[in-house]
């Protein structure tokens, strides 16, 4: 079963780290990453670029239209992803409480919905 | 290489589980097999399926009741004073959170073991609350005894599996004793013995010193324990204290500590007692917090002030129940 780990954190806790600190996090990541790789896991991952980055689009009326975003201006914003593929929740779950930026905001773990042919294949 | 390693580690620990899991088969085998309602060799992992901290409190108080118990729909919404569609909205939701999230039906893995049991047995020990009351409602603590036998049985070495079965026992066999013919709450010292559950004291009992002899003390052993001196013709206060001395050192909370100083007013007298209770932070708004240093004045003699304090606890006190209780203490502090 695939889940996708939604890493949520605060943009500015991070702004505010001294340098060494957050080359030891970023340090983690990457082994954190590799672990996920050994094990043939990893689907995907990805950091994203700070929410000051981020438009947002909808289509109104058959009219598109683009504003600044992010979508929702919170604290906490989603900075990055793991998309894992274990058997069960329990394992997501562990694997969710070792993102290092579990300890300083919240992962959300999301079931991929499977497509009956994707099962199969 | 690495990888390897961790294939013939995971090999080796399916084959332990499964060992495990065949073991388990064997004992669920020996249950009574009047819970028709789900296979029993099943129901170990059905419990911890239902009480997965990835659902809300009380969505595992509800599968639990539903998948394990076999309570019905209305039975449930009843005991919890729900709407019968709001409950069924709830099991729902939970059934389809356990297929979609990928919870797993299965007994937790070693490491994952200690934290998964306590979430489970809380899950059982709310159930009784629920039934506990007041008001009582029987089915509830049935229900929630039975469980905690069937994870005693099927879990024979985790002391506190038997600590809880035990706990729920000897709370269960006072309840004839502990609620008046007119619905009014009878203080311990004033039950009426005869009306004390012999076999479910002697069933507690028994489970108590299973557990115990296992040698890991945890909150549910140490609480068998408090309860199971109350049936004792004199009661050790001195024991007492020290047992709900070690149950705040396991699991810090004021309410503990304020059993602890009525348990040292008994054994050294209300002015201990009393002192004891004035120190205790964070207790202002419950009404038992009040009631107890009403009952220390009282016996001191200092009845003005334990006529306020009992005032005070009438005027939080949840439960027409303990309303009335509290009603007629307070005339008796009056006089």
């Amino acid at each position: 079963m695939q889940y996708l780990l939604l890493i949520h954190d605060d943009e500015a806790h991070w702004g505010d780290m001294p340098e060494d600190e957050r080359n030891a996090i970023y340090g983690e990541y990457t082994r954190y990453t590799e672990g996920l790789q050994s094990r043939g896991i990893l689907v995907g991952a990805n950091q994203l670029q700070p929410s000051s980055t981020a438009t947002v689009v909808q289509v109104v009326n058959g009219e598109t239209l683009t504003t600044d975003g992010p979508f929702a201006e919170t604290k906490e914003v989603l900075g990055g992803y793991y998309l894992i593929d274990v058997d069960t929740l329990d394992e997501a779950l562990e694997w969710a409480a070792k993102i290092p930026s579990a300890r300083y905001g919240h992962i959300e773990v999301r079931p991929i919905v499977m497509r009956e042919a994707e099962v199969a294949s | 290489m690495a990888t390897a390693r961790n294939r013939a580690i995971d090999r080796i620990r399916r084959e332990q589980t499964l060992a495990r899991k065949t073991e388990l088969l064997a004992r669920a085998e020996q249950l009574p097999a009047d819970e028709e309602a789900v296979i029993p060799d099943e129901r170990l992992e059905l419990i911890f399926a239902c009480c997965h901290p990835a659902l809300a409190t009380e969505a595992q108080v509800a599968l639990t009741l539903s998948l394990v118990g076999g309570l019905t729909t209305p039975e449930i919404a009843r005991a919890f004073l729900l709407p019968e569609a709001t409950l069924a909205q709830r099991l729902v939701r939970a059934k389809r959170k356990i297929r979609d999230a990928g919870i797993p039906l299965r007994v937790p893995p070693e490491h994952l073991l200690p934290d998964r049991l306590r979430t489970a047995l809380a899950t059982i020990y709310l159930v009784f609350n629920a039934g506990y009351g007041p008001p009582v409602r029987r089915e509830l603590c049935g229900e929630a005894i039975r469980l905690a036998a069937v994870l005693a049985t099927l879990m024979p070495d985790e002391a506190e599996a038997h600590g809880l079965h035990a706990l729920l026992l000897l709370q269960d066999a006072r309840r004839d004793a502990r609620v008046s013919p007119g619905g009014e709450l009878v203080l311990l010292d004033e039950q009426d013995r005869r009306l004390w559950d012999a076999d479910e004291i002697e069933q507690g009992r028994r489970s108590l010193e299973r557990a115990m002899a296992m040698r890991l003390p945890g909150p549910y052993q140490l609480q068998a324990a408090i309860a199971s001196l109350h049936f004792d013709e004199t009661t050790d206060w001195v024991q007492i204290a020290l047992l709900y001395g070690r149950l705040a050192e396991l699991n810090p909370s004021p309410v503990i500590e304020l059993n602890r100083a009525v348990a040292v007013a008994m054994a050294d007298g209300p002015e201990e007692g009393l002192e004891l209770v004035d120190a205790l932070p964070g207790l202002e708004r419950y009404h038992l917090w009040h009631s107890t240093r009403a009952e220390l004045l009282r016996r001191l003699g200092r009845d003005e002030e334990a006529a306020a304090a009992y005032t005070r606890a009438l005027e939080l006190a949840p439960s027409e129940t303990e309303r009335t209780f509290l009603r007629a203490r307070l005339s008796t502090a009056m006089r």
